[in-house]
């Protein structure tokens, strides 16, 4: 039998709520959202910050609601002069201890300290002490800590650990002195951070912030010798539009293309072309392992965040992973090949820029594996979407009335299973369209694997190919991972393929991707959901569904690449990884 | 080109290495046992007694023996006060600068001490011989001012018997490091 429910009254409204209910979830049943800052529903509860903080008839002191549970009979008052004082005192000693660089810091307009100041109605700044003097670490590749910037919410530290299982942050020394950071407070570079960003994401200041390209790609697009190219991954589309006031889930490609084109960019590529070719080399990778027994199950490689973590975490089972390189590695190396050779470019001359959902990227671009043989990088520079955004709001752009544009040929066009890539599950589903007429050597009339659909972290389906009988997982939010390894180590389970994105929702909920919405929520799965239906509707719209489809890929294997998995695709769009260290613990 | 793919048993035996058997004893001990992670304090305390500080070798050996991640545990013991992460002097000095020293010029013999040793609070001189602490309140306020060094309690003193104080043990600690050295 249910438990009964409890009956609370909350400025003189009464409500029921289960057992177990926050005066918060509680006050928002009757409409009522109360002050909050350290507080994320996805995460778990801090208590750190006190501004939710209500009067609870018969208690000496005031409560902070995000953390006290109802019980039977509770009046609650969530407003008062005092308790709105008391509220705003808590956000101006915040403030005291923060920079006053409101105006020039990046989360300027989207601040939620800068947000509750002004909703608190801070407009004068009363206290004045010792503040915070602490350096910024901007040693990674991809991730910029400003702990002077840091007030102590604990959101980062609880996403790394509880969504990410990474674990590198942590409070280091106590009272005034606390400071978040990873082990030792050493540099983050010299961490285990896998870059994901999703740190960065869940920041309500701008403690954690993406490594800047955009001063490199301004350069660029001013420089007449340079024949900058852009290419814009799968989930930019199903988010762009978000950062311009369109309703998450607004598919936004045409506006995007003419965008960059104003932009000033030579050529506007799609990383789906990329993804596209990952398909045709894994799956043949995946037809492979499946003949000659092995190594299985095979490890899908796309996200860079997920590389990391397995490099750092899981190096035993590098042998697994897919040597594919990630879209944005194959249409990089592909622009500076292919295309420079087609267009009678040096590849010297071209700056291929990529527009990515994710911070990690950044630091794949970088990576040595990913050069070409002088020395230079395939990728030039990575932009967030987030980065985007502000380029085109920066040239003054008018986003919502651009007119739809299309990509550039060869390396734009793309089939609808290079666009479900952008999602959780979609290399999945993409892999197996194309592995299953290749297994079973006809055309299969199934297109859509609705069964490895849906934005939770962790899904398991056995999928019949012919003579063969899939165990496949997708596993999305790095924790999700770590469940699945390690089945797959101990022997517990059998699987052949398992697609791993880091980011929770995979690339539509990357570290990279806009702030959310008002009323929504990073890691908001209504917000994820409706990222991935724009990219399911987009695919369901394409003519071509399957990735060994794609024409132009035929073609440039035809002109090109040769034999599919043949040497000079494994020179060219195929990778390694290693071990590296610090080694990560579990 | 050979590439490293696995790397535990390589940083397991660098971990064990780092710490003495005891304790990698009592570490394997509480893996076997639910929720090791909450021994973590213990670890701790027991790598403290053992090296007088928590280095970073030893932290991350215990890190990676007990299996919680290398921030939570310098999280802990960056912490608590107790957990010290330099190495200690051989001699220990805390000066009181409770309210009865404080009024009977427990200031002046503290800063004797830092312009003696070259070294402030929480700092440990070149050396290696002296540790200058202090405290609130050792709870012999009737010989204020005092200092303890070691175990010792010295009060009440005057700033101007400080070097000679110092004298004392460090000719104390060469003749025992004499005496423990093989002829």
């Amino acid at each position: 039998m249910a438990e009964k429910n409890i009956k609370i009254t909350i400025d003189g409204a009464t409500v029921k709520v289960p057992p177990g209910t926050t005066i918060m979830e509680a006050a928002e049943q009757l409409g009522i959202r109360i002050p909050r800052l350290c507080y994320h529903p996805g995460l778990s509860l801090e208590g750190a910050c006190r501004v939710c903080i209500v009067e609870v008839k018969g208690m000496p002191f005031f409560m902070a609601s995000c953390s006290v549970k109802v019980w039977d009979g509770m009046e609650v008052q969530t407003n008062s002069p005092e308790i709105r004082q008391a509220r705003r005192d808590i956000v101006e000693l915040l403030l005291d201890n923060h920079p006053k660089e409101c105006q020039t810091c990046e989360r300027d307009g989207n601040c939620e300290l800068q947000n509750l100041a002004y909703t608190m109605g801070v407009r004068e700044r009363y206290f004045e002490g010792k503040r915070k003097d602490l350096p910024e670490d901007d040693t990674s590749a991809a991730v910029v800590r400003t702990p002077e910037k840091c007030i102590l919410c604990g959101r980062c530290f609880r996403v790394c650990s509880e969504i990410q299982g990474v674990n590198n942050l942590s409070q280091h020394h106590r009272g005034f002195n606390t400071v978040v950071g990873p082990a030792n407070l050493i540099n983050m570079d010299d961490s285990v951070c896998i870059q994901c960003g999703q740190c960065i994401n869940v920041c309500p200041t701008a403690a954690f912030l993406e490594k800047r390209h955009t001063d490199d790609v301004w350069k660029a697009l001013a420089d007449p010798k340079k024949h900058v190219v852009v290419q814009t991954a799968p989930s930019i589309r199903a988010a762009i539009g978000e950062g311009f006031d369109m309703p998450p889930g607004t598919p936004a490609t045409g506006k995007m293309i003419t965008a960059l084109r104003r932009l000033g960019f030579d050529a506007v590529f799609d990383t789906n072309f990329g993804a596209d070719m990952t398909i045709v080399e894994e799956a043949h990778e995946l037809v492979q392992r499946l003949k000659n027994n092995g190594p299985l199950p095979l490890l899908t490689s796309c996200s860079p965040g997920w590389i990391n973590f397995m490099e750092k975490f899981f190096p035993e089972l590098i042998p697994n992973a897919s040597t594919c390189k990630s879209p944005m590695g194959m249409l990089s190396t592909l622009a500076k090949t292919y295309y420079a050779q087609k267009k009678g470019l040096d590849p010297k001359d071209i700056y291929m820029v990529g527009v990515m959902p994710c911070v990690a990227k950044k630091y794949e671009a970088r990576r040595p594996e990913h050069m070409m043989a002088d020395g230079r990088p395939y990728t030039d520079a990575v932009l967030t979407t987030r980065e985007m955004i502000w380029m085109i709001k920066c040239y003054g752009i008018d986003f919502i009335n651009l007119s739809n544009g299309e990509f550039d040929l060869p390396l734009g066009f793309s089939t609808g299973a290079a666009d479900l890539f952008g999602t959780t599950g979609g290399v999945m589903e993409a892999a197996l369209r194309t592995a299953s007429e290749w297994i079973t050597g006809e055309s299969v009339d199934k297109l859509e694997f609705t069964e490895v659909r849906a934005v939770e972290g962790l899904r398991e389906s056995t999928v019949q190919i012919g003579d063969y009988t899939l165990n496949v997982a997708v596993a999305n939010g790095l924790i999700n991972a770590k469940t699945i390894l390690e089945r797959v180590i101990s022997g517990e389970k059998q699987y052949h393929l398992i697609e791993i994105m880091a980011c929770p929702g995979g690339c539509i909920g990357g570290g990279g991707q806009p702030y959310p919405p008002k009323g929504m929520k990073v890691l908001d799965p209504a917000l994820l959901r409706l990222r991935a239906k724009a990219l399911y509707t987009i695919d369901e719209n394409k003519q071509l569904r399957r990735s060994h489809e794609n024409l132009m890929i035929t073609q440039l294997y035809e002109d090109f690449l040769g034999e599919i998995g043949g040497q000079k695709a494994h020179d060219l769009l195929h990778t390694h990884y290693h071990a590296r260290l610090p080694r990560g613990i579990l | 080109m050979t590439v490293l793919t696995d790397n535990r048993a390589q940083i397991i035996e660098i971990s064990k290495k780092a710490l003495p058997e005891h304790i990698v004893a009592f570490i394997e001990k509480c893996r076997q046992e639910p929720e090791p992670e909450s021994q973590l304090i213990a670890v701790l305390h027991m790598v403290q007694a053992h090296f007088g500080y928590l280095g970073k070798d030893q932290m991350k050996a215990v890190a990676h023996l007990l299996r919680v991640p290398k921030a939570k545990v310098t999280g802990v013991a960056t912490f608590y006060h107790f957990f010290r992460l330099e190495p200690r002097g051989k001699i220990l000095i805390n000066v009181c600068l409770g309210t009865a020293c404080y009024v009977k010029g427990a200031e002046k013999i503290a800063q004797r001490l830092k312009d003696e040793l070259g070294i402030g609070f929480g700092e440990t001189s070149k050396d290696g011989m002296f540790t200058l602490e202090n405290s609130r309140c050792l709870g012999t306020c009737g010989l204020a001012p005092v200092i303890m060094v070691n175990d010792e309690v010295i009060g009440p003193l005057a700033p101007d018997e400080v070097p000679m104080i110092l004298e004392r043990y460090i000719k104390k600690a060469k003749a025992e490091a004499e005496k423990s050295s093989p002829q």
